[in-house]
């Protein structure tokens, strides 16, 4: 069988169990069926609401996701290549690895007020700590006789770092970005559900005040597959073409 | 003129290196030897700028290749990229006749991990080449290499050093080599205060 059916045959088992699951439970109120959802969807989308949560909640992942690899490559590659700022910086990237998200979306909100600006700061906040413990541990394995290389034959900064760093840190990027964009969304919903009146995140926190399980489901669902689509179309094949030396 | 002077060179406690003069002549071709261990390395990247932290003095000239023990190359780009990217000045076509030049005219647009081990020894030759250096370095570029190859690469690395007229600081285990390829051999013996060129009671050189 052809091997790029697998994961749609996979996800088609996931569809499966929770069929069984919801035919088993018999309470469309606790777990309604998949199909059951298809209608309620139907209306959601046709009426506008869910295009615009959906697009404002992408909106949000995209800033703290930009954001969030900026700051982290830039933290993490100068904390792997300098030991002495390593030394100054790492306790702090401790202390913000371990402070709860809850806490940063609660002091932000607080301090900066209930705005978009906040919500955001918070969110990237939360994963910066993250990207710079990844890309540290990249920056420290990158091959010192590249380096020795590129001084020898007086490469220039842009062309070492495009050329002789970024290939080398090409793989930590990757494992940042995509363990980066499924934690940021997961914590932009809450900063949605604690405080914004957009967003898939309060449409859930609405959902879950009216008990209505199904349009929950909906929601997180319709994110879900973005995210799906974004992992198939955007960082599978770039990574196969940033790979392509590898396996030519 | 290439102009070296190191008083001494140590990691630690450890005295790597003792006092070394040495001068190499526009076009001059010097072989460095001795054994393993005793610093002959550790010199090289003293001469080639890349270990700064020793006592002396280098004068070397701007244009300045090395070949390192390893090829060393970018194994993301392709050959011909490999040459380019490392010497922005060179055309696609001056970079294209220097891979014939080293017997890869069909290897343009490989990636380096895709060629042998001889061919990628061809490649980290033809970038030191493509630069036009003064100064050419090379730390036992034809060490695991089989015999044959080995032969090959000696040539055509005495070739290419005679067209270039390039001076040539190059460290070998094997004195054929280093006669094929030099007009002075030099070696590194080990002293108390760290290695020379001279026998160890005689501290002036």
């Amino acid at each position: 069988m052809d091997a790029r059916f697998a994961p749609f045959l996979s996800l088609l088992a996931l569809v499966l169990l929770w069929s069984v699951a919801a035919l088993l439970t018999q309470d469309a109120q606790v777990l309604p069926t998949p199909w059951g959802l298809v209608p309620r969807f139907a209306e959601e989308a046709a009426s506008g609401e869910l295009a615009r949560h959906l697009s404002i909640t992408i909106f949000r992942v995209l800033w703290a996701f930009g954001l969030a690899m900026a700051f982290g490559v830039i933290l993490g590659f100068v904390m792997g290549r300098h030991r002495e700022i390593n030394r100054w910086l790492d306790p702090w990237l401790v202390v913000f690895l371990n402070l709860p998200a809850l806490v940063v979306i609660v002091l932000c909100y607080l301090w900066i007020g209930l705005t978009e600006a906040a919500a955001i700061i918070a969110v990237t906040l939360n994963k910066v700590p993250n990207v710079a413990t990844v890309i540290r541990e990249g920056a420290r394995a990158l091959d010192p006789k590249l380096d020795a290389m590129a001084q020898v034959y007086r490469m220039g900064t842009v062309a070492r770092l495009r050329h002789v760093i970024l290939p080398q840190l090409a793989p930590f990027i990757a494992a940042a970005a995509r363990s980066g964009v499924a934690i940021i969304w997961k914590i932009v919903l809450v900063v949605e559900f604690l405080g914004r009146s957009s967003g898939i995140g309060f449409q859930i926190h609405l959902y879950f005040q009216l008990f209505d399980v199904g349009m929950v489901l909906v929601y997180s669902l319709s994110f879900i597959a973005v995210m799906l689509l974004v992992e198939w179309v955007v960082l599978q094949p770039w990574e196969r073409k940033t790979n392509h030396w590898r396996t030519a | 003129m290439i102009r070296i002077r190191v008083d001494g060179k140590s990691f630690g406690a450890l005295k790597v290196l003792g006092r070394i003069n040495l001068e190499i002549q526009a076009g001059e071709r010097v072989a460095l030897t001795g054994p393993s261990g005793i610093g002959k390395s550790t010199l090289l990247r003293i001469v080639a700028g890349l270990d700064q932290e020793f006592e002396g003095q280098i004068t070397r000239p701007d244009g300045l290749a090395m070949v390192f023990q390893e090829p060393t190359l970018l194994p993301w780009r392709s050959a011909l990229d490999n040459l380019k990217l490392v010497h922005p000045t060179l055309s696609t076509s001056q970079a294209g006749s220097m891979l014939s030049r080293v017997g890869l005219d069909d290897k343009k647009h490989v990636f380096p991990l895709q060629l042998s081990l001889g061919q990628q020894r061809r490649l980290s030759l033809a970038r030191a080449f493509s630069g036009n250096p003064d100064l050419l370095i090379m730390d036992e570029p034809f060490a695991s290499l089989d015999k044959g190859t080995a032969r090959k690469m000696l040539a055509l690395t005495q070739d290419l050093v005679k067209e270039h007229a390039c001076s040539l600081l190059f460290v070998t285990h094997a004195v054929g080599e280093a006669e094929q390829l030099c007009s002075r051999t030099l070696t590194l013996t080990a002293c108390p205060q760290g290695a020379q060129l001279s026998r160890c009671n005689d501290r002036r050189q």
